[in-house]
């Protein structure tokens, strides 16, 4: 089997709302996997996480998640990142209210 | 009950305000993540997985009707209409907003409530039996003392930066419900020769490494309970670990330094503690005693109870399972499962929580109890009040007659909440609830206790389950590993693993397989699961579980 190359995506909590968000190309703070920017360079990752850890008046605890090229944008790789994209399973609150899934 | 003193009430006001001026900081920037965390910490604010949960504290577990409905007005005003109850007899609601939590914090305030030290490496919210102050096997009601703690330990100078959390558990009955040998300190209520006091145990604790406590004094007189316990605190805040957060407990500093030389450094620092307690701690004590007088509760006929209970076969199977003795004839201690088949293990919406308020209010002096099993206790209904209570309860879905079988399980929140989990824990213990239900199989199994935690840390309680499930990640994959033959009670055990884990989807029937072998091999339908195991031992369980094409290579 040979191993994927993982992209990352920069991601954290909103300081407000305490909800999941990714940062988008444009160094913006988006609410869904699918729109945050997929970065495959490893270097440039790393320089975007210190870029995102500069905003921490909007974020908390910013962090690079690994993610793959999906269909309509970035999907999750660990099922830890899809419990976060998504919401949780019990009821449908959070992003499932939102339709940010 | 106990009423908040002007004291209680200026100290937590207080805090109310410092925490709205650090909030305010916060979110104009004057402080950053780093250095506010510690602040929303000590007010029992996390960041979890999806939003913020703040942890209020229920302090031994009693709520009057009055405070229940103000946390439903927190639960409808701020948060999404529900909260959690906890194995720490806490409320947690899952989606507050960071500008908001000032003002619940005010909100409980009203009702004589806080979220003070509900985290951080401090002295946590003292739990005790949900049954206190109306068992019929009690000693004494141990709610007084607890009370006396609560106060002696928040915002204790000395105890604000602990090498680790520290978990007090106080029973007053031999029947133990308050599992206290999984604490860093647990106390049962003694009387030896008229004489009341403890038995105090120190270094149990679950998590990663679980131990049981051990005893270090076989008798406490009860006037010597704050200047020991302080003694044991400050013994441990020197000798405690701080270099390895893992081996920082109590649990360890005992296990490293061995129980005598614990014991020794104890009793050195209790000649000076003694000394320096004036006999005010005694004076406070009385008072609190005094707030606690059990309620005047009538004689009352129970036969109208009889005659309904043989008409109605719904009332005899509640009746059945969920009342237990009370300490004055004609009455009874419900339980009110908040485990009805399919929902989330200790969640209870608005509705509920203000359906339950009226109905301690109508039927049991007001009074409200919440269990480390995550259910509701009305500890004083007279059995003549049982049937009109039964149908109210089953009008708001609260009349689940399923409390100690398989579907009462303990779960964390796991995965689909915590930032610590490995694992999801809510959907498998809706699995099993609704599965056991389905085959006809729950009451036929009978008692049993069955615990889940989504993570090492064992919020869940899975060691002392008769069988514990943990959620782990086995290399980016769920997988669930099965411990069988914990005991939470007065014959308290930690489980032995199985052996390998299994997949999501391949848990329920796992459990199921552990199951149909008990059934098989109890000597009577009476023999429960857990007296069969001590009676078998592991073997013929394991053998079941990992049987020859029962379960796929995980």
């Amino acid at each position: 089997m040979t191993r994927e190359v993982v992209a990352k995506v920069v991601t954290g909590n909103d300081l407000r709302l305490g909800d999941v968000v990714y940062r988008a190309a444009n160094g913006a703070w988006v609410r869904a996997l699918s729109a945050a920017e997929l970065i495959e360079d490893v270097a440039i990752a790393d320089l975007k996480l210190l870029e995102a850890m500069a905003q921490q008046g909007d974020v908390v605890g910013v962090y690079l998640a690994d993610a793959r090229r999906g269909p309509a944008g970035p999907e999750p790789v660990h099922f830890r990142e899809a419990f976060r994209a998504r919401g949780p399973s019990n009821y449908r609150h959070g992003k499932q209210e939102t339709r940010h899934v | 009950m106990y009423d908040y003193t002007d004291f209680d009430e200026a100290f937590v006001r207080a805090r109310v305000e410092q925490f709205r001026g650090q909030v305010a900081r916060r979110l104009d920037g004057g402080l950053s993540e780093e250095e506010f965390r510690p602040f929303r910490l000590m007010n029992g604010l996390y960041l979890q997985l999806h939003a913020y949960m703040l942890r209020v504290a229920i302090p031994y577990g009693t709520l009057s009707g009055h405070q229940m409905r103000a946390l439903a007005d927190i639960a409808e005003r701020w948060d999404k209409g529900y909260g959690h109850f906890t194995t720490r007899q806490n409320i947690q609601f899952n989606w507050p907003k960071l500008a908001d939590v000032p003002e619940i914090l005010s909100a409980l305030a009203d009702v004589g409530m806080h979220a003070i030290q509900t985290s951080g490496n401090c002295i946590r919210n003292v739990t005790a039996d949900q049954f206190a102050g109306a068992a019929a096997d009690e000693i004494e009601d141990p709610r007084p003392v607890a009370e006396l703690i609560r106060q002696w330990s928040s915002d204790h100078p000395e105890f604000q930066f602990l090498p680790r959390k520290f978990k007090i558990a106080i029973t007053g009955s031999p029947n133990d419900r308050a599992v206290t040998r999984a604490h860093d300190i647990g106390l049962r209520m003694l009387r030896v020769g008229g004489l009341p006091g403890f038995e105090v145990i120190v270094g149990g604790g679950l998590g990663r490494t679980p131990m049981l406590g051990q005893v270090i004094r076989p008798f406490l007189p009860k006037a010597d309970l704050l200047p020991y316990l302080e003694a044991i605190v400050a013994a441990y805040n020197l000798a405690g670990r701080r270099d390895n957060k893992y081996k920082a407990r109590l649990k360890i500093t005992v296990f490293e330094g061995g129980l005598e030389a614990f014991r020794d450094a104890v009793e050195a620092e209790f000649a000076r503690t003694r000394a320096a307690f004036s006999g005010v701690d005694q004076v406070l004590l009385a008072e609190i005693e005094a707030a606690f007088a059990p309620p005047a509760l009538p004689l009352r006929d129970a036969s109208p109870y009889h005659s309904a209970r043989t008409a109605d076969a719904a009332l005899r199977a509640f009746a059945a399972q969920n009342v237990a003795p009370h300490r004055l004839p004609g009455y009874g201690i419900v339980t009110v499962s908040l485990k009805a088949h399919g929902e989330t293990p200790g969640d209870a919406t608005a509705a509920q929580m203000r359906a339950l308020a009226d109905l301690a209010d109508a039927y049991s002096a007001g009074e409200l109890r919440i269990s480390h099993e995550q259910n509701v206790i009305l500890p004083h209904v007279a059995l003549a009040d049982l049937p009109a209570l039964h149908r109210r309860l089953q009008a708001v879905g609260l009349a689940s007659a399923n409390a100690g079988l398989i579907s009462d399980i303990i779960a964390c929140p796991g995965m689909d909440y915590c930032a610590l989990a490995t694992a999801r824990s809510i959907p498998v213990a809706q699995e099993i609830a609704t599965h056991f239900k389905a085959l006809g199989l729950e009451e036929e199994i009978g008692a049993i206790k069955l615990k889940i935690s989504g993570c090492i840390n064992a919020c869940g309680h899975h060691h002392v389950g008769h069988i514990g499930i943990l959620g782990l990640d086995r290399a980016g994959v769920e997988n669930y590993q099965i411990t069988l033959g914990g005991d939470a009670s007065e014959r308290a055990a930690i489980g032995d693993k199985t052996g390998p884990g299994f997949a999501y989807d391949e848990i329920v029937p796992a459990i199921e397989r552990i199951l149909r072998a008990y059934l098989a091999l109890r000597l009577r339908r009476e023999e429960s699961f857990i007296e069969t195991f001590r009676r078998l031992g592991p073997a013929p369980f394991k053998a079941a579980l990992y049987r020859e094409g029962a379960r796929r290579a995980a």
